[in-house]
């Protein structure tokens, strides 16, 4: 059962992978966007995909990797789902992001190293000017930015999310014992 | 008077023979989105409708009379006091708006037409309250050229751009003006890069058109990688066809029929902007398979950028393109020679391409008129840190950098953003590459060789104002540590010496340097700016060389008193018991995590040096501020 499931799933997604590449014409010069493609479809660049994507384009899988290690914006890991990036440019540094950063982690249980909270709903990091020095400190959660921001206020907008989270886990199950749901 | 020519065009109809309809315009910029920008305007949408005005989306030619028109712009760059609404040919920015103020506005406003004070600006230094543009005086010292259609024109409006005189100066390019006539009016400008190398922009035009070859490229830069900057995104995302503009002048003047818009990736709405420009632009004819009729073909690409700082370098921009990692390769040849697929090729930055249009419509010597003879023109800046005004600001080349810092920035403030009475410290000018700017340097003009001499550079042009709790060594630290990143790791040098720099710093901020700390610093420093290839590397050191050389005192403290004067080192702090003030009343004793503090009631506490984690929460928990030194 499990073994046919998993196959149904990456037929699935190097199908959408393919698409990615006929789009792209299959040029090793579209490498970025191609990755910037798939990442968008993944969340994340899957180590089967970079291979296969090395073989689609004739190219070693050194140099793909090599890319795809490279750029700051490429992800080799999974990541939770919610992104919360917090702005450590220098206008939201000399503003104190830090404490920020710091706050978060205290909150969520991660940490520089361990970037994804362990119930994989999070996951935190810090990025380099977000161009939004006006509000800083900022804080982006996916893609809602919030300026201006304090310890005390990340962390209860940390909060609100997981309580979301959690009201939406119990409506969903609720949905489910109603049979609105359709469970795989 | 260059402010009230921008303010004419503020206050301007919409456009040659058009009857002037009454406009509000909501910024749209990054800032005032994220502040709810979108909510406003659609509880405008709302109100003006119930109101009985007729809401006008789109430009329309002829304007009945309760039409108004309701329009987004690009960043006003007041960002601060955002969400920002300016209402014209009234004059009027209202800002901080919340939905709830919009019902008041539009009764007021625009059906009685009168101003709603409370949501006017009011200068904190003398308390007056500011209508609008011309008496603001955030506004007021500007000369805004290459943002002044930013806030005013509907960024996703082709037609409204070319109402304003927008792709004239595209036209003329290519219909009546040689390649050759283009690079000698852009030369004779005297426009330099204004991405921070300060390259005159004519002559690379130039070395690029007189090779000979069947294919050449055009890149537009706007990998503004520098932390604390964003003009070019304001730019990109405010009036993305004059950069567009740019590009097809540039690609004219050298031959080129395919050029690149390289946007950082962390500007989402830049990118989605400049695609939509691009294809708005394809629609009608003036970009694609025959530029105004020439024949001529002519196409644009927007490609998002990864993630690395080093990217905004010209060949490492190029390898990036050619989908590899982005390393810089050695110069010559230079790209205008071979540069992307061995073609030659011209990259130039978002700001400077957006001059270029004014520059052929109105002359070399138009532009030449502001600024210094050097450096012409006016420069944009992202005026941010410790500042009440924090925002977009254009000046011409040679303003005194005291009246961006502490006059147009609406002076200095603390922690918290309240004013700080003489709390200038420094200011920090053009990102990881530039330098630490003091008191002794507010007087200098803003101009590339006068900051060159004093260690610094315009950068792409954040300036980053630090008030008096800024501890100088961290920021050298904190820019070290952003290079360190970034390096990509090709030069030895780059790679090896901002680490060992970064440990460096550490050891001064930890209290483990010692006398020949600052030396070692010192010559390392000098060594990266030599031994690496590329503007990363050969500027990395600059912020550390700068802070040494005119905050060396700050440096010293940290060694030999093994003090921080802004208490921000924490490994430095030692916290102690004033015995005077202290009352033995225990509350420090109960917040101490690590039982580090002990004494008798009534009688004066201790801490113990050995078990302090110096975390603060003694002090945080006394109510006598007895505890001293953290």
């Amino acid at each position: 059962m499990a073994t046919a499931h998993l196959t149904v799933d990456r037929a699935e997604k190097f199908r959408i992978v393919c698409g990615i590449l006929d789009r792209h014409g299959y040029r090793p010069s579209g490498l970025i966007p191609i990755l910037q493609a798939i990442q968008r479809e993944y969340q994340y660049l899957p180590e089967e995909v970079l291979t296969f994507v090395a073989t689609s384009l004739d190219l070693p899988p050194a140099r793909v990797f090599g890319v795809a290690t490279f750029y700051a914006h490429f992800a080799l890991e999974q990541k939770g789902k919610h992104v919360i990036r917090i702005c450590d440019g220098t206008a939201c540094h000399v503003k104190q992001s830090l404490p920020i950063l710091n706050a978060i982690h205290g909150e969520l249980g991660t940490s520089e190293k361990q970037k994804t909270s362990i119930d994989a709903l999070f996951t935190v990091e810090t990025v380099a000017c977000l161009g939004a020095c006006g509000l800083a400190p900022v804080v982006v959660v996916d893609e809602q930015v919030y300026g201006g921001m304090t310890p005390e206020r990340a962390v209860a907008l940390v909060n609100e999310i997981k309580m979301q989270e959690i009201a939406g886990d119990a409506q969903a199950a609720a949905a489910a014992v109603n049979g609105e749901l359709h469970v795989h | 008077m260059s402010t009230n020519e921008g303010s004419v065009v503020m206050n301007d109809s919409p456009g040659a023979g058009q009857t002037a309809m009454r406009r509000v315009i909501l910024c749209a910029g990054t800032g005032c989105m994220a502040n709810g920008a979108m909510k406003v305007f659609e509880r405008f949408r709302k109100e003006m409708d119930q109101a009985g005005l007729n809401v006008v989306l789109e430009l329309r030619p002829e304007a009945g009379d309760r039409d108004v028109r309701l329009s987004k712009s690009g960043c006003q760059g007041f960002c601060q006091m955002g969400p920002l609404v300016s209402i014209v040919p009234d004059g009027i920015l209202y800002t901080k708006v919340r939905a709830e103020d919009v019902p008041e506005i539009v009764e007021r406003t625009l059906v009685s037409g009168e101003a709603v004070e409370r949501l006017l600006y009011k200068d904190p230094a003398t308390r007056r309250i500011c209508r609008g543009l011309e008496d603001n005086p955030f506004y007021a010292r500007q000369d805004r050229r290459v943002l002044r259609e930013c806030g005013f024109l509907d960024p996703e409006d082709i037609r409204e751009f070319m109402l304003h005189g927008g792709y004239s100066a595209a036209k003329k390019a290519f219909l009546e003006m040689s390649p050759e006539n283009i690079c000698k009016q852009i030369s004779e400008s005297g426009l330099r890069g204004r991405g921070g190398g300060g390259f005159p922009t004519g002559r690379k035009w130039e070395a690029a058109r007189i090779q000979k070859a069947a294919k050449k490229y055009v890149i537009c830069n706007g990998d503004e990688g520098d932390p604390g900057a964003f003009m070019n995104r304001s730019v990109m995302e405010g009036n993305p066809h004059s950069v567009i503009e740019g590009l097809m002048i540039a690609a004219r003047a050298i031959g080129a029929d395919q050029t690149f818009v390289y946007v950082r990736a962390e500007y989402p709405l830049a990118v989605e902007r400049m695609n939509r420009a691009v294809a708005d632009a394809e629609r009608e004819g003036i970009l694609g398979k025959n530029v105004f009729g020439t024949g001529l073909t002519l196409k644009c690409n927007v490609l998002e950028g990864a993630g690395a700082f080093v990217c905004g370098e010209e060949t490492a921009m190029i390898a990036s393109i050619e989908g590899r990692r982005g390393m810089p390769t050695p110069k010559p040849p230079f790209p205008a020679q071979s540069g992307l697929w061995g073609k030659p090729t011209i990259i130039n930055n978002v700001e400077t391409l957006a001059h270029v249009p004014r520059i052929i419509n109105e002359g070399a010597a138009a532009f030449r008129s502001i600024g210094t003879p050097e450096s012409p023109g006016t420069k944009t800046f992202a005026l941010t840190g410790h500042v009440a005004n924090t925002g977009l600001v254009e000046v011409p080349f040679g303003t005194k950098l005291r009246e961006l810092v502490l006059e147009i920035s609406g002076g200095i403030t603390d922690d918290n953003g309240k004013p700080m009475k003489n709390g200038f410290k420094a200011v920090q000018i053009g990102g990881p590459s530039g330098g630490c700017l003091t008191e002794e340097h507010l007087d200098l003009p803003l101009a590339y060789d006068s900051l060159r001499k004093v260690g610094a550079m315009v950068g792409s042009g954040g300036l980053v104002v630090l008030n008096q709790r800024t501890c100088m060594v961290s920021m050298a630290r904190f820019f070290m540590e952003f290079t360190q990143r970034e390096s990509c790791g090709k030069c030895v040098l780059c790679r090896e010496g901002t680490k060992q720099l970064l440990a460096l710093l550490d050891d001064v901020i930890e209290g483990r340097a010692d006398a020949g700390t600052l030396d070692l610093l010192e010559k390392l420093g000098r060594a990266v700016q030599v031994g690496s290839l590329c503007g990363l590397g050969k500027t990395a050191p600059n912020p550390v060389l700068s802070t040494l050389r005119y905050f060396r005192k700050e440096y010293e403290e940290h060694i030999f008193e093994k003090r921080c004067r802004t208490g921000r080192c924490k490994a430095l702090l030692k916290p102690e018991i004033n015995a005077e003030r202290c009352k033995g009343c225990g509350l420090c004793i109960k917040s101490c995590p690590t039982g580090a503090i002990s004494g008798e009631k009534k009688k004066p506490h201790h801490i113990d040096p050995e078990l302090c984690i110096k975390c603060g929460a003694c002090a945080t928990a006394c109510k006598l501020q007895a505890v001293e030194g953290v």
